[in-house]
């Protein structure tokens, strides 16, 4: 059993707008990085956000994350507002950077353990005992994590995302310096998180990886949303690399 | 009722900063090791710098303790967040659903338990380089104050000083000038004790460490969750 029983709760996870972001503005200094952008993504749909550097993904995404407030705009996330209502937020958000923001000198269990009490979730020591299984690395558990490769540090980092088991998950690159099967093995995990009916957001480069994993395709251009593409929609998921090219050309 | 739970949860994300703060020192001995071996030499180098009397003993030794703490402190205070920032654990710390000023306050206590650890050890060693009687109620006293402000104000600015590339420079320029009524109020009322002053000579320097205390966790308090935010 992946969720935990106090806090599953499937119903929620269907037929309703999860994130709705409007006319956000986001400047560093002088330089403005997202310029009104529009965003809505309805429970579970697994959004792809492409772009190329620069455009103010991870910006978006660590908006999304309530961990940087926007010049202006509306943020909605599971009802709640940011960044007014940001704990709330917070409760129902698993994220996944690049960085695996885990502590090297603790075990997997301890940082497990750590984020467990920091998030209060019931029954925590079950609960990490999943998790380190759903993500493979429950025969590890006692080992520190900086004795970790990249890949199995990426795989705890989303163990600990789905811990206080989220409504949305916010990933942020996260095939970054893995390995041809570290990447495989990520994106097993990535799907089995999607397929529980959990909405995410996902940033990448890598259309390949993101074709096999995404409902919908979004294309993030100068700080707006520039094109958006249903995977229904499209003949093949081998059309993805036109339509980003044709979408970043005509922004 | 949800009062009651928030402050519940206030203080279970408190002492969960500080337990991890502790089990990952306790490990890697990193942070206690180098704020240790520089306490030391410090005291080390003043020793072999300072050839005093007995009178003139009791009035440095106020000074090279508070030196030796500050400087040790920073470095402490420096590496305890950098250990934040390097693996982007800050964000997740700022991710948690907790009142933001429940992770200053653990990573505070942290760091304040970081500092006893090298006052214990240093003040025994000290006596003995210095002859110099160093266990005295009111000198004690004096260092768990000044300690507590000088913290304080220290882990607010260290995560201010973590966000920037230059963080090692920039923590004492921003650290020192804002502890100085701490410095000057530690100093003197130390000096006051080791001289065997009256306590009504003393009591003014007890009354600003404690002043400045309380002003400096009240004010970390409130800007914390300003100085985490993009």
């Amino acid at each position: 059993m992946l969720f935990h029983p106090a806090t599953f709760a499937p119903q929620l996870r269907c037929n309703r707008r999860m994130i709705t972001v409007r006319k956000l503005v986001k400047r560093f200094g002088p330089k403005t990085v997202l310029r009104g952008l529009d965003f809505e993504v309805e429970s579970g749909e697994f959004v792809a956000l492409l772009g190329p550097n620069g455009a103010g993904k991870t910006t978006f995404l660590r908006i999304l994350a309530s961990l940087s407030r926007p010049a202006m705009g509306e943020v909605q996330i599971a009802g709640f507002f940011l960044p007014g209502q940001a704990s709330s937020v917070r409760r129902r958000l698993g994220v996944v950077s690049h960085l695996p923001l885990l502590y090297g000198d603790l075990t997997a269990e301890e940082n497990l353990r750590f984020y467990g009490r920091m998030y209060a979730v019931p029954d925590l020591p079950p609960r990490i005992t999943e998790v380190l299984e759903m993500v493979g690395l429950a025969a590890r558990r006692r080992d520190l994590v900086r004795t970790f490769s990249r890949g199995m540090q990426q795989r705890l980092a989303i163990g600990r995302a789905v811990l206080h088991d989220p409504d949305v998950m916010l990933f942020d690159e996260p095939h970054t310096g893995l390995d041809q099967d570290a990447s495989v093995m990520l994106d097993t995990v990535l799907q089995e998180v999607a397929a529980r009916g959990r909405t995410v957001v996902m940033t990448s480069h890598d259309l390949a990886r993101t074709a096999d994993l995404a409902s919908r395709f979004d294309v993030l251009s100068r700080g707006k949303i520039v094109a958006s593409v249903q995977r229904d929609d499209m003949e093949s998921t081998n059309n993805l690399l036109a339509f980003y090219r044709q979408a970043v050309e005509e922004a | 009722m949800k009062r009651k739970s928030q402050i519940a949860n206030f203080f279970r994300a408190l002492w969960a900063v500080v337990w991890k703060d502790l089990s990952a020192e306790w490990r890697s001995r990193e942070l206690l090791t180098a704020m240790l071996v520089f306490a030391l030499l410090v005291i080390l180098i003043f020793n072999f710098a300072l050839e005093l009397d007995a009178r003139a003993r009791a009035s440095v030794t106020s000074g090279v303790l508070w030196v030796t703490f500050a400087f040790a402190g920073t470095l402490g205070l420096n590496r305890s967040m950098a250990t934040e920032k390097d693996r982007g654990c800050l964000d997740g710390l700022l991710l948690a659903p907790v009142d933001r000023s429940a992770i200053y306050f653990g990573k505070a206590i942290g760091n304040l338990v970081f500092m006893f650890v090298v006052e214990v050890i240093v003040l025994p060693i000290y006596s003995v380089l210095y002859n110099i009687n160093l266990f005295r109620p009111g000198l004690l006293l004096v260092i768990l104050l000044g300690s507590i402000g000088y913290v304080a104000v220290g882990t607010l600015l260290s995560t201010m000083a973590v966000q920037a590339r230059t963080r090692d420079i920039l923590l004492p320029i921003l650290l020192f000038p804002l502890v100085v009524p701490i410095m000057i109020a530690a100093v003197k009322a130390s000096g006051g004790f080791l001289q065997d002053l009256p306590w009504i000579e003393v009591s003014t320097w007890i009354n600003l460490l404690i002043v400045y205390d309380v002003i400096f966790v009240a004010v970390a308090f409130m800007l914390f969750d300003f100085v985490v935010e993009e």
